[in-house]
């Protein structure tokens, strides 16, 4: 009889949650990626049959997953959602580190308004955050009014329904994912350190690269884990700002899944998205790891 | 210290006004907004000396030792280093290395990375790298722990790598930022020789800060006590010990007994000085320099006046009758807080020279006396 504490309950709670809300659906998308489509509701066939008296028949259909790899479209998707993700998360770095120093080196009066000021945008709904960029992107927009009214140009420029706009939203919106990690991480650092490297023949910029980088390694690889994965699947604002040659892997399975009602193939495109994202998933893991264990 | 390993006497070069000093500092200020950190500060730093700046926390001094690192710019005067004027000059452009009091050692490299630092940024070639690395390991005894991380030392271990790191590059001048603070008692002992002996081997200057005046007697060949941004004395250990220039000095250096008095006579070999809290008159041996009827003050170090329990035949002066009011024994020696009937404390401390020595007790009536070379007069 296994004794049941209290402490054992408490820990039993998020297990249960993560087991109701993430495991079962997890085994359900499974269980219909290996389906046969159906006309019915629901769209598929069931994967166990009765066949006769005591006879269960499991039908695993591999073609969902075999049609994913061979037509083109779909490793498109995967490819160019990959190669989104990752510009993203570069260029929300090149922005985002220097907010993140500057942020962890102010005053520590100024610092908690600055980290308020990160996050503030989270107070709003994403929703309208990129309804925002749509209103300052488009043709007839705030953007071109303004530079139209200086003269800087005379036809508006196209930027909503661009890779462009989508970048803009997706960086916008990922940004603060980025900072807040990195943040927490270069807060930490001892600044004497860079004092130590100066005093041994360093430069300012040579000691950032020395010991400044290789110390927040932990912070880049978390914040940058933290916008990738999310970006890949991203599929709203692409939707909203990218026009239609964003083909992100997050479209083609709501096309999929609401236009096609081709409930099998979108669910092998979720599960093989959530396989390509594991190995992102460990490393992050691995970097939080070595981040806690290092805290001395 | 002033005597080498080889027991011959060495130059004070200080004394000497010819010789040419190595580090000069020439009326340094620095200002934080309206608060003085460092006020107005002179000193002359000779090659090969162990300088201590000495001091409270708040003093000044380790900004003053940060103005030499280059780690602040001063709000006025000049920082002269072997003839060059390197008051505004960065840290990595001066030929001077800094031994933090954190020993800012880097957590992501092992050692022989750390030590090794400087000497790539030099660009020197790799086995002269290795081979100084090496040597410098050996001279600390952490050979063995070359591949070790920092945190994978204990605290005398990292204070040992700290040094080696600012010692590899052969700097001319070395600053030590409260070398041996986190150390415990006996192995602070233990360094505090170790840091001599290897300064005497490789013949670099140090300017060390402390706030720990046993480990500036110990260290320095001289010592810059600093109170509130200036340099009250500097002077030889022995010199601060025996000839304070001011009542700071005198009391943060050592116990001291402080007796105020007046000045009753006043001849060029010779004061008289009338103190009503100690009950007697004060006899010193020498002149000093003050204005008639002057309030003065007589300092007699502990270990400078004589206890007994008989009353000493001669003169009135400088003898006092007191009680035993406490009594600390340290071993080597006791320290002894004698009542005199005016109401001051007096402190005294013996040599427990004998096992079994009639002990002085509490609440013993004893006679102190020094002698007239003893006190130590100052106006300030």
């Amino acid at each position: 009889m296994v004794g049941i504490t209290g402490r054992g309950l408490v820990v039993a709670l998020p297990y249960l949650w993560l087991l109701l809300f993430f495991v079962v659906p997890f085994v359900i998308v499974l269980k219909i990626s290996f389906s046969d489509v159906d006309l019915a509701i629901p769209p598929y066939k069931p994967l166990l049959e009765w066949v006769g008296k005591n006879s269960l028949a499991i039908k695993v259909n591999l073609n969902n997953y075999a049609f994913l790899f061979t037509d083109p479209l779909y490793l498109h998707a995967f490819a160019n959602s990959l190669k989104v993700a990752f510009l993203s998360t570069l260029m929300c770095l090149i922005i985002g580190y220097p907010m993140a120093y500057g942020i962890a080196r102010a005053k520590p009066s100024l610092r908690n308004v600055l980290l308020l000021l990160v996050i503030l945008p989270f107070w709003t709904s994403l929703l309208l955050r990129v309804y925002a960029w749509i209103g300052l992107l488009k043709a007839n927009g705030v953007i071109n009014n303004v530079l139209m009214s200086l003269g800087i140009i005379h036809e508006p420029l196209t930027m909503l329904y661009t890779p462009f706009a989508m970048y803009v939203g997706i960086v916008y919106s990922y940004l603060p994912f980025l900072i807040l990690p990195l943040y927490a991480n270069l807060e930490k650092m001892d600044w004497q350190l860079l004092e130590a490297a100066e005093d041994l023949g360093c430069r300012p910029w040579q000691a950032f690269y020395k010991i400044t980088l290789p110390l927040s390694r932990n912070g880049i690889l978390a914040g940058s884990m933290l916008v990738f994965i999310p970006a890949v699947g991203e599929f709203v604002i692409p939707a909203l700002l990218g026009g239609p040659n964003a083909l992100m892997i997050g479209r083609v399975l709501w096309d999929e899944f609401f236009s096609n009602r081709a409930w099998p193939v979108a669910s092998a495109v979720a599960i093989l998205l959530l396989i390509l994202l594991v190995p992102f998933m460990m490393w992050y893991q691995s970097a939080q790891a070595r981040e806690t264990a290092g805290a001395r | 210290m002033t005597t080498s390993a080889a027991g011959v006497v060495k130059a004070q070069p200080w004394s000497d006004p010819s010789a040419r000093p190595y580090v000069e500092v020439d009326r340094i200020s620095k200002s934080f907004g309206d608060f003085k950190a460092v006020n107005d500060v002179s000193l002359k730093i000779y090659q090969r000396e162990i300088f201590c700046l000495l001091g409270a926390s708040g003093c000044g001094k380790t900004t003053l030792l940060r103005m030499l690192g280059g780690f602040e710019t001063p709000t006025s005067g000049k920082i002269i280093i072997d003839g060059e004027d390197m008051t505004g000059i960065p840290p990595y452009e001066r030929p001077v290395n800094m031994m933090f009091q954190s020993y800012a050692l880097f957590p992501h490299m092992n050692v022989e990375q750390n030590v090794a630092f400087g000497l790539k940024q030099d660009r020197l070639p790799k086995h002269e790298i290795q081979e100084r690395v090496a040597t410098m390991l050996e001279l600390v005894k952490m050979s063995e722990f070359a591949k070790r991380k920092p945190h994978q030392l204990s605290g005398g271990q990292r204070q040992r790598v700290a040094l080696a790191r600012s010692l590899v590059k052969r700097p001319k001048l070395l600053l030590l930022d409260e070398p041996l603070g986190a150390l415990d008692k006996k192995l602070r002992e233990h360094t505090q020789f170790e840091l001599v002996s290897l300064q005497d081997k490789l013949g670099v200057t140090f300017i060390v800060v402390t706030h720990d005046q046993e480990e500036a007697m110990t260290l320095a060949s001289r010592i810059g006590v600093m109170n509130h941004g200036e340099i009250v004395q500097a002077g030889t250990p022995s010199e601060i010990y025996e000839f304070p220039s001011s009542k700071f000095v005198a009391d943060f250096v050592g116990s001291v007994n402080m007796f105020e008095g007046k000045l009753i006579e006043d001849e060029p070999n010779y004061v008289r000085i009338g103190s009503p809290e100690l009950g007697c008159t004060i006899y010193v041996s020498h002149g000093i320099s003050a204005p008639p009827e002057a309030v003065v003050w007589a300092a007699v170090r502990p270990e400078k006046i004589f206890m007994s329990t008989a009353a000493p035949q001669g003169s009135t002066d400088n003898l006092v009758r007191g009680t035993v009011q406490d009594i600390a024994y340290l071993g080597d020696l006791s320290i002894y807080l004698v009542k005199l009937p005016t109401g001051k404390v007096v402190r005294v401390t013996q040599p427990n020279t004998s096992r079994h020595a009639e002990a002085i007790s509490w609440d013993q009536q004893v006679y102190l006396s020094w002698d007239a070379t003893s006190p130590v007069v100052v106006t300030r």
